[in-house]
């Protein structure tokens, strides 16, 4: 865990994260300080573009841009972390669990696997949505995560068979462990690359499903979100009028919380593998002595050593 | 529940007529039966290692997964202390106090991502021998360690399995059996992936625990060698059944069933290189032929196809046990009534290999 840091694409890719964790929190509180509201009417200056007294511009209803996306990061990354949250723990329980158990519970598991595998999940949502309407960004997001598993849950599914009767968990069970630490203990750790996988894609997923929500409409009229922008920025035809700033700030967003989510990845997969950190640490070793060793050879022999 | 009245002390752990079959779904769901382990009886006695020879396939990786309660037995009992033994069982826990595993490959039966202490530490907890304070039961690790002779033991205490070499690795599978406090060991070619250079260490290893704790192996191998230099006794296995037995010596020296013989003359010896006269009951121009498979074994006896003394009776009949004085027993039927001794095909003429393969 230690070194989980040590390689630039996890630190951008935890900075980022950071800042939109920061963003969330603070945002409305950050609005307040500059003087913001995302919701405030600005008659002067409607469909403006950047400028020093609105830094992102205004709409064309007059709100301030840079308002709304600080607003907005609250609503998408509530979304996205509960139907992250949501959907890998369903994931993990049918795909780990129900697989470990075995037998019944394994068949009743993969059933549901394959029902939910064949809904037509996001317009079932949109049905869900607009029949449960005004539950605010809380209720698209339990919805999201409740459709939004069964794929991880067969991945995980295939992991489990493969590790359950490896040597070493047949070793554990000979040995007496208990069943619940033979899956958290002895397995997940194993399947901790997937699974943290699982729940980026999973976060950043529900963020474009709720921006793909709201887009069609499916949204409570209060609720600011990156999506909610998007879709107003839309049905202004903000893209026809060129008020570029309106749409590409929260699109932005969107695509960066994506790239920190697979920045993050990278380091993932080295917890996940051991191997992989200590591979590379022996080989910057051996380069290491390399440098060292042309460093000490006479000048005409470093010359020839391409750099 | 009941104890066996035998005039020699109840053996610490026993088959008694094992058999295990698999069903296996062929192709167009048609179903058939692998007969992996047919009517195996064997016993292992306090401080005793017993060899379990055999080629690939034959069955002995089943029969000790049998031992270790992994499997159900499709018929036959499984005896600890005399007392009947079923996986999925109360006693099956308790089972698994007195008897251990090592597993034939190292890189898999250590969790990759737990150091060593995990694992020895878990061990001593589930089996309720872990010291109340933290640094006991350090001290307790440790000296697991020094006993698999992995010192020093406090360098070796917090590594991950990647860090350890194949035969460290094997030390930590068998210090983590050990922690269990077990009476059996099952040993499934636990120096078969281990570096040549280090073998005869291990097999020292589990000699000297043997000597010293009094520890029954179970030792299953297809090293000769390593067998004679080790067990106690041997069990030969063939196609899923015991054709042979004794102690190692009397086996080794005057082994009395063909298959027995066919394994020794297989292993790599300097002395019949040396005197090739000293002949082979087995054509060398002939192939030795495959193991059978284990779906439909050829009648009789299985090892016929392959045997150059089988006769008329080996197709019919699977033979009954013959017992010799010197505590060897085999299922041959040139041993049986009326039998002739095996002879070797240079000083006989009336030999009638039947190469049917």
């Amino acid at each position: 865990m230690k070194n989980f840091a040590h390689s630039w694409k996890v630190r951008v890719g935890l900075g980022l994260l950071a800042v939109y964790g920061l963003l969330a929190l603070f945002g409305p509180a950050l609005n307040s300080l500059l003087g913001l509201d995302p919701r405030a009417i600005d008659y002067g200056a409607t469909g403006q573009p950047p400028s020093a007294a609105h830094w992102l511009g205004t709409t064309t209803g007059g709100e301030d841009v840079l308002a709304q996306v600080l607003a907005g990061t609250r609503g998408s990354v509530v979304v996205g972390l509960i139907a992250g949250i949501l959907s890998t723990a369903i994931a993990v329980l049918v795909g780990v669990i129900g697989t470990f158990a075995g037998g019944k519970a394994d068949a009743c598991t993969t059933f549901l696997t394959n029902l939910f595998l064949v809904l037509p999940v996001f317009p079932l949502i949109l049905v869900v949505a607009g029949y449960l309407q005004g539950g605010g960004v809380l209720m698209i997001g339990l919805l999201i995560g409740f459709f939004g598993w069964p794929g991880g849950a067969r991945t995980l599914r295939a992991q489990t068979l493969s590790l359950r009767n490896r040597d070493f968990i047949v070793a554990m069970r000979m040995l007496g462990e208990r069943r619940w630490r033979l899956v958290f203990v002895e397995t997940m750790p194993h399947l901790a690359g997937w699974t943290s996988a699982m729940f980026l894609h999973a976060v950043v997923g529900a963020v474009l499903a709720e921006a793909g929500l709201a887009f069609l409409g499916i949204t409570s009229p209060d609720a600011v979100s990156w999506g909610t922008m998007i879709q107003q920025a839309n049905q202004q035809s903000a893209l026809l009028r060129g008020l570029w700033w309106w749409f590409v700030p929260p699109g932005a967003c969107i695509a960066l919380l994506g790239l920190a989510a697979g920045l993050v990845n990278f380091g993932i997969d080295e917890i996940a593998n051991p191997r992989l950190k200590a591979a590379r640490r022996s080989l910057v070793k051996q380069v290491d002595k390399r440098a060292r060793t042309i460093a000490a050879r006479p000048e005409p022999v470093e010359q020839e050593i391409p750099r | 529940m009941t104890a066996r009245k035998t005039p020699v002390p109840t053996p610490v752990l026993e088959a008694v007529g094992v058999t295990r079959h698999f069903d296996v779904s062929g192709v167009l769901g048609r179903t058939q039966v692998v007969r992996a382990v047919e009517n195996a009886d064997l016993t292992l006695h306090r401080g005793e290692i017993v060899a379990l020879v055999g080629e690939s396939g034959s069955g002995k990786t089943t029969l000790a997964r049998l031992l270790a309660l992994f499997h159900p037995v499709t018929d036959g009992e499984i005896r600890l202390e005399g007392t009947v033994v079923r996986p999925g069982t109360k006693a099956a826990k308790a089972y698994h106090s007195s008897v251990q595993m090592i597993f034939q490959d190292p890189f898999g039966s250590l969790n990759s991502m737990r150091r060593v202490r995990h694992n020895i530490e878990r061990a001593l907890r589930l089996h309720g021998h872990a010291a109340a304070s933290k640094a006991e039961r350090r001290q307790q690790v440790l000296e697991l360690l020094e006993r698999v002779n992995l010192t020093p033991a406090e360098h070796f205490i917090d590594k991950l399995p990647h860090e350890l070499s194949g035969g460290q690795r094997q030390r930590v599978v068998i210090a983590r059996a050990l922690a269990v406090r077990p009476s059996v060991l099952l040993g499934d070619e636990p120096i078969s992936m281990l570096d040549v250079s280090i073998r005869l260490d291990m097999l020292n290893l589990l000699a000297r625990l043997r000597d010293e704790d009094g520890l029954s192996l179970l030792y299953i191998t297809h090293d000769i060698a390593g067998a004679r230099y080790l067990a106690d006794r041997v069990c030969v296995m063939y196609a899923g059944q015991l054709v042979e037995s004794g102690p190692t010596e009397e086996v080794i020296q005057h082994p009395k069933h063909p298959y027995t013989r066919l394994l020794l003359e297989s292993s790599p010896d300097p002395e019949r290189l040396m005197n090739p006269e000293l002949g082979s009951a087995f054509d060398r121009t002939v192939s030795p032929g495959e193991p059978p498979s284990l779906v439909s074994p050829p009648p009789g006896c299985r090892f016929h196809p392959r045997c150059p003394s089988a006769r008329d009776e080996c197709r019919r009949a699977f033979p009954g046990r013959t017992e010799f004085p010197s505590g060897q027993w085999t299922h041959c039927w040139l041993h049986g009534s009326g039998g002739n001794r095996l002879t070797a095909p240079s000083n006989t003429g009336d030999h009638q290999a039947d190469q049917r393969r």
